[in-house]
């Protein structure tokens, strides 16, 4: 199982980057993880999706699809897509620290 | 494509107007930006339904000559049974969250995945930019949709 090294500490991660163990985030490894990805720096709209991602997540025990996402969220889908440029649920999981989020809308 | 395979583009053609016809465009449309991937819907022939400010909230689920629906051509045939379909088929969709096509289309729109429409059809209806939805960004030739999808794969739907 790959590792990658955050704020530290290392975390074991699946081939596409996504942390396999969710318990293993903390707050301060979302910056070097968005960095890692293209964004350059993580906004309070940024912290809220990526808050509401693992909330859905410790809910649902699976994150949000960008549908889901432009509806309970309180940001918009074009928004989110300012925010998240290549794929905003797929990112958001990705530094949030949960695992991609499987669906089709 | 980059290094690692991965499609990086798709310009996906939507060319009929039944339901059945028109979600797999949209849903490849949509998931192709969730994955970070440009994305852009050129609708054609029965597909500008689709994107017509008349006609796309009353998009009909196909129910003769449709094989895959296994309902006999005759019954199929029978007037309303089109409608009915469409209705069973929307409530169905609505319980697992799948938008209805114009709420679809807008959302897609909102990613920022290009729509246009195909120039040939648009004057083969007799439409005109106004008869379409104001997400469409602009009435193209089928040289300037090559143009456009250059680069990346072309699904054709």
């Amino acid at each position: 199982m790959p590792t990658a090294t955050y704020a530290g500490t290392n975390v074991t991660v699946n081939d596409e980057g996504f942390f396999t163990d969710p318990d293993q985030w903390r707050d301060d490894m979302a910056p070097e993880i968005a960095n890692a990805a293209g964004i350059d720096t993580l906004t309070e709209q940024h912290w809220q999706v990526l808050k509401f991602m693992r909330h859905e997540y410790a809910e649902k025990g699976t994150g949000p699809t960008v549908r889901a996402l432009g509806r309970t969220s309180g940001i918009s889908i074009k928004q989110l897509y300012q925010l998240f440029p290549k794929g905003p649920a797929k990112l958001a999981a990705k530094i949030a620290g949960i695992p991609k989020p499987r669906g089709c809308i | 494509m980059a290094d690692n395979g991965k499609i990086e583009k798709v310009s996906i053609v939507i060319s009929k107007g039944s339901l059945e016809g028109i979600y797999p465009g949209l849903i490849m449309a949509n998931g192709a930006r969730a994955e970070g991937m440009e994305a852009n819907l050129f609708f054609t022939f029965f597909g500008l339904d689709a994107i017509h400010r008349g006609r796309h909230e009353h998009i009909k689920l196909a129910t003769v000559g449709n094989p895959g629906l296994h309902l006999a051509t005759w019954a199929g045939g029978f007037p309303g049974v089109s409608t009915v379909m469409t209705q069973y088929m929307a409530r169905k969709m609505d319980k697992l969250d799948i938008p209805s096509i114009p709420e679809f289309i807008e959302m897609i729109a909102d990613t920022g995945a290009g729509l246009y429409g195909c120039q040939a059809s648009v004057d083969l209806f007799g439409l005109t930019k106004d008869d379409l939805i104001e997400q469409v960004k602009d009435i193209i030739t089928v040289g300037e949709f090559y143009d456009l999808a250059a680069g990346g794969q072309i699904i054709f739907t």
